[in-house]
């Protein structure tokens, strides 16, 4: 590890150094003596699994939070950031994972929110015009936000930090809500950066593309610093095997046997309203999954996903009964709790406050959705052995890590939380079962459990819709895969047929009219 | 020296505890400090307020009495809460509910039935759910915010109660009292002994572990606690939010509505303008003091009922205010919510940053 920690040569001269950097939260030591050294006019990744100390890392160089112990050397003068104002003012900016924009509010207006010095705002929009093609970030200064897609968001909150001349620029997994193709175009745009000085401070957990973007990788597990390196040089599973402390299980589930059976879910012109403002209305969609058979939905966020899994589970009903059949019963108006005693199982994207309640205890949670199938509940009462003896069996079954079944929901970390609650699904046996985002947030080796479990049901006869944004996800475990863009379903491909470049262009919006086009795309 | 507020992370179970003790303690010390501002010896205050009323048999008989009808309403009142539908208008309900019971106490002849007093209660029941089922039709059907409009109904309410007993229900041996005919023994909640003990003073207590029990163990109380902690996970898990609010509204009003009967057939005997001194509304803070639990609630329903009589002792041998007993409440109800946030929060000395000497 030491030959690790000293075999990177600093280059350039350091434009921020951290140093013995510490944050404990309750209970946990979330930085634990961190070392970090950003050189001027570099992209450096900051590589490690969720819960490895990263986002803490990065919120204190941003002044969001203070650390317990450490110092921190700016251009060679030592500073302590006490707010995002002061450091932007030094020179600092960051492009958040989530976005802080107002739905309703054009591009500009949006911009102008987030400068602080009312001389900023002057000429605005001529400057927006000016570093948006200096740099590759085309936009329309007057379009309302809820028009825009998530590549278009990014792009202002990028312009809105450049519109400040940052030295450094800190971008939060900025390539998880972009298609292949924008995902590009924004590599275009960060090494334009580079070369003009800019150093980028680049967080992911994403291999690939740190090998193709960055120079230099600080590597985190659990809080700590654990190796340094020069991305390129090293293959994505080295990565990977430094990101998490066990050698990876090699994952190859391409011989797998498929013994298809009959139509267990069939959707059929379904078409519905969102229920949510600014929500994607689902238009006519159509696909069959067999027993047996995974089905992968990919799309970027906000395409209707949300809206699909509503629908399938029963939390919005269809126009007709005939939308959606389960093993040959119409059930398109079915309420959510009828649709899984024919055997419907669904899991969806957010854990907090939708597939779990995270005040209540992990039985409570077992109980929530499967209370039905396990017969958990008698003569209206709840079977408080048999709802703690379900939660325990999924602790064991998928390895939660947690003091037992009356631990808060909340009290687990998201991987241990999203095992159990996949678990949950899984255990009651489903016939179908709808899954939204099942690694989203979670560490390799969970994911790793999740995959084979899903493999697994599939393999018992399970019909499985896998909806995610994450296509290495869906090329590894699906058997056919459809595009959802725009709330438009694409034709379903053999998963051999499919390429990232199809599925990028799908995922645009190409199969649907030429005006969710020019929406989707960069123009 | 600096403090800083800053997010536990987690519940804390000592403060959950702490934070209506603290409360309690620190009402105490704000009430000394407004007596001395009066001019009232501050511990002689204290001592009349919260210690002469109980200090006797027949005082402890009336914090009973008094306890009753606050915690049958806020035993109801914390189901409702648990579920994030906010009934504020108790005081409506408990005055349907006296009003629908005692309309047929007055209708029948004395004394006709066996089954008299049963059925008035039934329709104590009714009455108040049928007041707390306007609240709920119309935030369902016009998604009507139930703050204001069970609050708007307790108005209407003691406005009804105004015109029946000016009107049409006015005693008529009653010497032009706004005020009804003292019910029949058919209709009377029974007392016990010499005691003004009543029946409401078991069956409140005994309601309230009742709704505990609902609550902890039956599918509904877990449907009820989901829609509230977290209505998206409640639709998930397929519960029917209409019909979690029609049932939580039904189940505080008629518990209201049962309260209100009880008090016009037991300690009060009849109707008058003023049958509750704003019980529905005390019950709002029994329900937060007791934590929302139904066995919180019994023992916050007894200090509310303390502070009534207090007020009451206040009034005669301080020569105090009837308001001291809405401050009191008001100032405990601040204190509390006050002391809840250290249940999520900790305060932190922030020391000043290591100055680099230079």
């Amino acid at each position: 590890m030491d030959s690790e920690l000293d075999n990177t040569v600093l280059e350039r001269p350091p434009l921020l150094v951290l140093r013995g950097i510490v944050k404990q939260f309750p209970g946990c030591l979330a930085n634990d003596h961190v070392d970090l050294t950003i050189g001027k006019g570099e992209i450096h990744a900051l590589l490690g699994e969720n819960g490895a100390g990263k986002s803490t890392l990065v919120k204190i160089i941003y002044g969001v939070m203070k650390p317990d112990a450490g110092s921190m050397i700016w251009n060679g003068q030592p500073v302590s950031i006490a707010s995002p104002a002061q450091a932007r003012a030094l020179g600092i900016g960051m492009v958040f994972q989530h976005f802080s924009l107002f739905e309703a509010l054009t591009v500009s207006e949006n911009i102008a929110l987030g400068l602080n010095d009312p001389k900023d705002r002057e000429n605005l929009e001529s400057r927006i015009a000016e570093i948006s093609t200096r740099y590759g970030l085309p936009l329309d200064p007057h379009k309302a936000v809820h028009d825009l897609s998530v590549g278009e968001r990014q792009r202002i909150e990028i312009v809105r930090c450049l519109l400040q001349n940052p030295k450094l620029l800190i971008m939060d997994e900025p390539t998880s809500v972009l298609t292949p193709q924008e995902v590009s175009k924004l590599f275009d745009t960060l090494r334009r950066l580079r070369d003009e000085g800019c150093s980028i401070l680049y967080i992911s957990h994403k291999l690939e593309e740190i090998r193709t973007l960055c120079e230099r990788a600080t590597i985190m597990r659990l809080g700590k610093v654990v190796a340094h390196c020069n991305p390129a040089e090293k293959t994505a599973r080295d990565l990977a095997e430094m990101m998490i402390s066990a050698k990876l299980k090699q994952q190859d589930y391409s011989n797998k046997t498929i013994h298809l059976g009959g139509d267990r879910l069939v959707v059929n012109k379904l078409t519905i309203r969102s229920n949510q403002q600014f929500g994607t209305d689902l238009k006519d969609i159509s696909f069959t999954v067999k027993g047996g058979e995974i089905f992968g939905i990919a799309g970027i966020a906000g395409n209707g996903q949300g809206e699909l899994m509503d629908a399938l589970s029963g939390e919005i009903p269809a126009g007709s009964p005939m939308n959606i059949l389960l093993d040959g019963a119409a059930i398109g108006q079915e309420r959510p709790r009828a649709r899984r005693r024919r055997g419907g199982c669904f899991l969806p994207e957010e854990r907090n406050g939708h597939g779990a309640v995270g005040q209540m205890t992990l039985a409570e949670n077992g109980f929530l959705s499967a209370h039905v199938r396990g017969a958990l509940g008698r003569f209206g009462l709840i079977n408080a052995k048999r709802t703690r003896e379900f939660a325990a069996k999924v602790i064991h079954a998928f390895d939660v890590r947690t003091t037992g079944p009356l631990a808060e929901a909340r009290s687990l970390s998201g991987g241990n939380l999203q095992k159990f609650l996949v678990g949950r699904e899984v255990l009651q046996q489903p016939g179908v079962l709808v899954i939204s985002q099942p690694t989203w947030g979670v560490d390799a080796g969970a994911a790793a459990a999740i995959y084979e479990a899903l493999l697994q049901l599939a393999a018992a006869g399970t019909a499985i819709v896998l909806i995610s944004q994450d296509l290495d996800e869906i090329l590894l475990l699906c058997d056919r895969i459809a595009v959802i863009a725009a709330g438009r379903l694409s034709d379903a491909m053999n998963v051999k047929d499919a390429t990232i470049e199809k599925i990028g262009l799908l995922m645009g919006g190409t199969h649907t009219g030429k005006e969710e086009l020019a929406h989707a795309l960069p123009a | 020296m600096l403090y800083r507020l800053e997010p536990r992370g987690e519940r804390s179970l000592f403060w959950s505890y702490g934070s209506p003790v603290l409360a309690v303690i620190l009402t105490i010390i704000t009430m000394m400090a407004i007596f001395s501002l009066l001019g009232k010896p501050p511990v002689q205050g204290i001592e009349t307020f919260l210690i002469t009323p109980i200090s006797t048999a027949s005082g402890l008989s009336s914090l009973l009495v008094r306890a009753a009808p606050l915690i049958m309403i806020g035993a109801g009142l914390a189901l409702c809460y648990r579920a994030n539908v906010w009934n504020i208008g108790g005081d409506g309900q408990f005055t349907l509910g006296a009003l629908a019971g005692a309309g047929l106490a007055l209708a029948l002849p004395n004394g006709a039935f066996w089954w008299e007093y049963p059925l008035v209660l039934c329709l104590g029941v009714l009455g108040g759910m049928f007041w707390a089922g306007i609240v709920a039709f119309l935030k369902l059907r016009f998604n009507a915010n139930e703050i204001l409009t069970s609050l708007m109904l307790v108005y209407i309410a003691q406005l009804i109660l105004v015109w029946l007993v000016t009107g049409p229900w006015r005693d008529p041996q009653g010497f032009g009292f706004p005020q009804s005919a003292m019910f029949g023994a058919g209709a009377t909640t029974p007392d016990f002994g010499t005691t003004s003990i009543h029946l409401g003073c078991l069956l409140a207590p005994l309601l309230a572990l009742v709704l505990w029990q609902i609550l902890a163990r039956s599918v509904l109380g877990f449907q009820l606690r989901v829609v509230g902690q977290a209505p998206r996970a409640a639709r998930f898990a397929g519960f029917s939010n209409a019909r979690l609010t029609w049932i939580a509204l039904l189940v505080s009003g008629g518990l209201s509505g049962l309260a209100g009967i009880i008090e016009v057939t037991g300690p009060i005997g009849q109707l008058t303008t003023t049958i509750t001194p704003g019980y529905g509304f005390s019950a709002v803070i029994v329900a937060f003091l007791g934590r929302l639990h139904p066995v919180g609630v019994i023992f916050a329903g007894l200090l509310l009922a303390l502070s009534y009589l207090g007020g009451d002792a206040a009034q005669i041998n301080l020569n105090m205010p009837n308001a001291i007993t809405g401050i009191f409440q008001g100032v405990l109800l601040f204190y509390l919510l006050g002391a809840d946030v250290l249940i999520l929060h900790r305060f932190r000395r922030i020391r000043p940053s290591a100055p680099e000497a230079a």
